[in-house]
């Protein structure tokens, strides 16, 4: 940390007087969609890495929204005018990976520059969500996060719960819910942020049950849905139940929910591990759990990652490729990756780096901040939890929301929601690969 | 016989009308006919492979129930925006028409919100009506009303109709209380003396005659429902919960910029744009001229 003070400073120093020979520097655009705290370092691992050399120079671009950002990023692609690296969320991963004129694979910049891309140094679930069938790694894994149990210790004290034995399994997860809920700890026992990421995307790899054919889409396009097997079925199911008296209350289709359990109104949480720094900064005591797995299931297997990695767009001059490659290689290093784990709550993204935040009394100040490691680093991931992986995965995630709205207002059962959904959404990808 | 107005010099005039004409050119006809290109192709988001096919995206849009039940939601939702908005404003218009101390104090009060940006308007009901936090859901909560626009699609139908309503009313309200002065006095106080009571003289004598601004207006506030409020329902709904407060309009943003499907998101804003020339044209043909502006 110490050192990377002291870069800081001898950046700005070395930014004031070098803005000459910045000119002759080969320049280097990132369109990114971080705010606040998050856009501090992107902004900060930007101008550490212009100061370290003189060749290149990275220019960060805010472009809004992650939606917004991919969508500037295509209509900047189709006027010819892209920029270099692009951050995509994990959902927009399969947009990119079909567009394969508009992306030249990270693995390819790397090796262009002279540079040996050791796949063996990253973490094993991070780099198979983001390589092609045949292992070439397509983008740069940048912020990963992965879901966990967030949960209000004073209310788990309230209801009579074991404060420092947080739920492991669903069934669990509902019964502690019931039990805020009929003590009067809390209104509402359970909620959750991202339904489809957390309970179809996830639950899929956790318990390692097929979410598509095809590998959940990592081994081919062509992907049927499989997401109303019955363990599904009956997880939400208990969900749908326990909505009904206000147990489990729904706080929208993204990170919404996070607001119920900061305001002490619901128990328990399953949300981003990104989410944490608005968890620490509401002041609030609170504990963390890993995610919960089924009891009728064969888990806990392995979490996919979230979160978002950056793209090298295709159709720019050796020079420019030159400096993303020496860009990433500055990106490996375990310090950096250690500031950025460190600061963000984000993953590291190589080993040596989680190994260097191990040694160190981190995780030991921090409690719960390895939980997402370990959960995503458990267990070599099998074939139904390397990820998913859709050309169209933002459209099947609105309809799976449209269909557990219409669950959760008690319009259907679970069966007829996970039904409609695998239909309709069976017909949208067909759609969408059918261009 | 008109005189005619002839220009001395003949360049003159398209020289003066060529930097509106320009904007006209450029911001509507260029993306209106790109659009009706895209509308007939299917292509990936990146535009590396596309595909001319005719009608083929109006004949999927037209089929799929999802569109439909947009119309269906548009309808239910401007209709409901108009009604709201001109009742309320009318009332206001009327009672603010009776007042005789600080008049235009008033007046300039009630035309504020049309000042209101459609998102910010949005987030200010956003705020009041949500369920854990808003200061109105908490007192309908309180009168035993269970208020969950998150889930229940009444809920949320009420929530952006309210909050699109709510920023159009001024405007309804300007043009009522211009409308209500050029009601002549002396037919309003003949009807007094002859012992109709204010009820009565309202609707027999002064509704009739507001007639033609109630056109207009309605004209006026379809379209606003139908295109200007998209901020209204992003900011709130989203468009869900399901597909309850999914407008034409948002379908189209929907479609195009989250679910990149560009063909068919075309295809829709080109029914959209044959719905708006239809519309002016009946404004124009039918209502424009009977306006009376005060």
């Amino acid at each position: 940390m110490k050192i990377l003070g002291i870069a800081a400073g001898f950046a700005t120093a070395l930014t004031l007087c070098s803005s000459a020979s910045a000119l002759a520097a080969t320049q280097i655009s990132w369109w990114h969609a971080m705010t606040g705290a998050n856009a501090e370092v992107v902004e900060k691992i930007a101008g550490d890495f212009n100061a370290s050399q003189s060749d290149y120079e990275v220019v960060p671009v805010f472009k809004g929204t992650y939606p917004e950002t991919l969508n500037a990023g295509i209509a900047a692609f189709r006027a010819g005018q892209a920029p270099d690296i692009i951050q995509v969320f994990d959902v927009g991963t399969g947009v990119m990976m079909a567009a394969e004129g508009a992306i030249r694979p990270v693995a390819e910049v790397l090796e262009g520059a002279g540079l040996k891309f050791d796949k063996s140094q990253y973490l094993p679930g991070i780099v198979a969500y983001y390589s092609k069938p045949d292992g070439t790694m397509l983008s740069f894994p940048y912020n990963s996060s992965s879901p966990i149990l967030y949960y209000n210790k004073d209310v788990f004290e309230k209801a009579g719960l074991d404060v420092n034995n947080p739920p492991k399994t669903w069934g669990e997860v509902f019964e502690a819910a019931k039990k805020i809920r009929t003590s009067g700890a809390a209104a509402c026992g359970y909620t959750s942020t991202w339904l489809t990421w957390i309970h179809l995307e996830n639950f899929a790899a956790w318990n390692n049950i097929s979410y598509g054919t095809n590998e959940n889409g990592l081994a081919g396009g062509d992907v049927e849905l499989k997401i109303n097997a019955p363990l599904y079925v009956n997880h939400f199911q208990a969900i749908a139940d326990l909505a009904k008296d206000g147990t489990f209350k729904y706080g929208g289709r993204t990170s919404e929910a996070k607001q119920l359990f900061l305001a002490g109104e619901c128990g328990i949480l399953t949300e981003s591990s990104g989410g944490l720094g608005d968890i620490v900064k509401s002041g609030m005591n609170y504990g963390i759990g890993q995610l919960p797995y089924d009891e009728n299931g064969v888990g806990p297997q392995n979490t996919t990652p979230g979160g978002a990695s950056l793209w090298v767009m295709a159709g720019k001059s050796d020079e420019q490729y030159k400096g993303v490659a020496a860009f990433f290689n500055y990106l490996s290093q375990t310090d950096v990756q250690q500031f950025l784990h460190e600061q963000s709550g984000y993953l590291p993204v190589t080993l040596a780096a989680y190994e260097a935040t191990k040694g160190s009394d981190f995780y030991e100040k921090n409690p719960g901040r390895e939980t997402p490691i370990l959960q995503m680093m458990g267990k070599a991931p099998t074939e139904n939890s390397k990820g998913v992986r859709l050309a169209n995965l933002p459209q099947v995630r609105d309809i799976q929301n449209e269909e557990f709205e219409k669950m959760l207002a008690g319009q259907q059962t679970a069966q007829q929601a996970l039904d409609a959904a695998v239909q309709r959404g069976n017909a949208a990808i067909k759609d969408a690969i059918g261009n | 016989m008109t005189p005619r107005v002839v220009f001395p010099n003949r360049i003159l005039p398209y020289l003066l009308l060529a930097p509106q004409l320009a904007i006209t050119l450029v911001f509507f006809y260029l993306p209106a006919v790109q659009a009706l290109y895209q509308s007939m192709l299917r292509e990936d988001p990146f535009g590396l492979r596309s595909r001319f096919v005719w009608f083929a995206n109006f004949r999927k849009v037209l089929a799929d129930p999802a569109y439909l039940n947009a119309l269906h939601v548009t309808v239910v939702f401007s209709v409901a925006t108009a009604v709201v908005a001109m009742g309320v404003a009318l009332l206001l218009a009327v009672m603010a028409d009776k007042v005789v101390r600080s008049r235009g104090l008033y007046r300039t009060l009630l035309i504020w919100p049309y000042a209101v940006a459609p998102a910010i308007a949005g987030m200010l009901f956003l705020f009041m009506f949500n369920p854990s936090i808003g200061t109105l859901a908490v007192l309908l909560r309180k009168a035993g009303i269970s208020w969950d626009p998150l889930l229940n699609s009444t809920d949320a139908m009420v929530l952006v109709v309210t909050a699109a309503a709510w920023k159009q009313i001024s405007y309804n309200f300007l043009f009522f209380v211009a409308g209500l002065q050029a009601i002549p006095k002396s037919l309003i106080e003949a009807a007094a003396i002859d012992g109709a009571r204010e009820v009565k003289r309202f609707w027999t004598i002064v509704f009739p005659l507001l007639a033609p601004t109630t056109f207009f207006l309605l004209v006026i506030n379809t379209t606003y429902a139908f295109f200007d409020t998209f901020g209204i329902i992003h900011a709130v709904t989203g468009g869900g919960p399901g597909k309850a407060t999914e407008t034409l309009v948002y379908k189209v943003y929907n479609d195009g910029f989250v679910n990149l499907i560009l063909g068919e998101s075309a295809a829709q804003s080109v029914i959209l744009m044959i719905i708006v020339i239809a519309l002016t044209a009946i404004q124009f043909r039918y209502v424009e001229r009977k306006v009376h502006y005060g």
